[in-house]
């Protein structure tokens, strides 16, 4: 069967790639600590040595629209195209190819599909910074096979906080019977508190400081029945209007298993929102 | 009342460099002639086999005709969609990096939660 090599939750920052690459004048001045973030959390994916990634993230209105939305989406498809042009003219995103495992995007279809998921599926899909944010932060070679999963977090009526959390645990438990002998990295990317287009926006910090604090407090013990005990879709307005991308890091405490706490924990507070960074390694037990 | 349609617009322009231009130079009649010609598009329908029905209300498009994004915040336009289209055409025109971005949430200072609900 695969083994489960690393599960990875983060925010995914579309500004990283650009603060990271710049010089001079235009370094801004928290890029050499946001690097070396950066740098020692990758470490903790190279570590485990996959050999093929399952990226969670949502797609920002960019292929996926209101005439045909779905809650929930695989890709199989063999390649996939990376980035957008209004992700290149806002944050200088580069256009990427990966490469897919239709393979096991069709495993974990079926499998999904068998286990009550009913997921869309897409056979050409080109996916956003959603997916490369993390694919530039964590494996900037971008080399390895993925299998993009989509969630919906962005065009309301979403699915609920808890259908998110089973999800995660789904795929976990998918990918560990996968008669496969590879290695699999789990990753996913959502948001702390966050606001996009209302008047919290970028300010010097997160729009709502105590939220990111519990979050970070959630996600590294993977207190899955606390985070559900406080969010529901009505509270996720509260610490911002676009927080509802924290439900991606649910998926992830549900990938995680419940109560397991992370192995590495780091996050930065930036001005506009708080990143974060977690990283759990199975033990041979759990995996 | 059409959010749909509004999302529609702000989406299908900010997908495309020359309509974003088009619509930072010439508001009105850019909105005038999406309305007209693009509005019934089904975006993966053959054009022969548009919709019939989708059109703004006059509020919605004023709001489009001025660059008028708290209004369109008012009307539950998606708040992802307006910003990042307003970033598009008007970031260029202020010196320090997010003064734009600042100035648009300035503008929706007098809002608390909730906000105009966005659902379609």
């Amino acid at each position: 069967m695969a083994k489960i090599a690393a599960v990875i939750a983060s925010t995914h920052h579309p500004f990283y790639y650009r603060a990271s690459t710049s010089t001079g004048a235009d370094r801004p001045p928290f890029a050499d600590e946001w690097v070396t973030k950066i740098e020692a959390f990758r470490e903790t994916l190279t570590r485990a040595n996959p050999d093929v990634l399952v990226m969670v993230g949502s797609d920002h209105f960019h292929q996926l629209w209101l005439d045909n939305y779905p809650q929930f989406l695989v890709g199989k498809a063999p390649f996939y195209d990376a980035n957008y042009y209004n992700e290149e003219r806002e944050f200088g995103l580069p256009r990427m190819v990966l490469q897919g495992d239709e393979e096991f995007s069709a495993y974990l279809l079926r499998q999904g599909l068998d286990q009550g998921f009913d997921l869309a599926f897409s056979n050409e899909l080109r996916v956003d910074h959603s997916i490369t944010c993390p694919l530039i932060t964590l494996r900037p070679q971008a080399d390895l096979p993925i299998v993009p999963v989509y969630t919906n977090i962005f065009a309301p009526p979403l699915p609920q906080p808890w259908r998110f959390v089973e999800l995660g645990k789904s795929i976990r438990r998918m990918v560990e019977a996968w008669p496969s002998d590879k290695r699999v990295a789990i990753i996913g990317t959502g948001h702390l508190s966050l606001e996009l287009g209302g008047p919290r926006q970028f300010g010097p910090h997160g729009p709502d400081p105590e939220f990111d604090r519990k979050a970070v407090s959630w996600i590294a013990s993977s207190d899955i029945d606390a985070a559900l005990a406080e969010v529901s879709l009505d509270s996720l307005w509260l610490p911002g209007n676009a927080t509802h991308g924290f439900m991606d890091f649910m998926l992830m405490m549900g990938v995680a298993g419940e109560n397991v706490k992370a192995d590495y924990t780091d996050s930065l507070d930036l001005f506009h929102t708080m990143e974060a960074y977690f990283t759990w390694y199975p033990t041979e037990a759990s995996s | 009342m059409s959010k749909y349609l509004l999302d529609k617009f702000l989406y299908t322009i900010d997908r495309d460099p020359e309509l974003v231009e088009r619509y930072r130079a010439d508001p009105r009649r850019t909105v005038e002639w999406w309305e007209s010609d693009r509005a019934c598009l089904i975006l993966n329908c053959p054009d022969a086999e548009r919709s019939s029905w989708l059109k703004f209300t006059d509020s919605e498009r004023e709001a489009l005709a001025t660059h008028d994004y708290v209004t369109l915040f008012e009307l539950g336009a998606h708040n992802f969609l307006v910003l990042t289209l307003f970033i598009a055409l008007f970031e260029r025109d202020y010196e320090e990096p997010l003064a734009f971005q600042r100035e648009f949430a300035a503008k929706l200072s007098h809002w608390s939660l909730p906000y105009p609900d966005i659902s379609t």
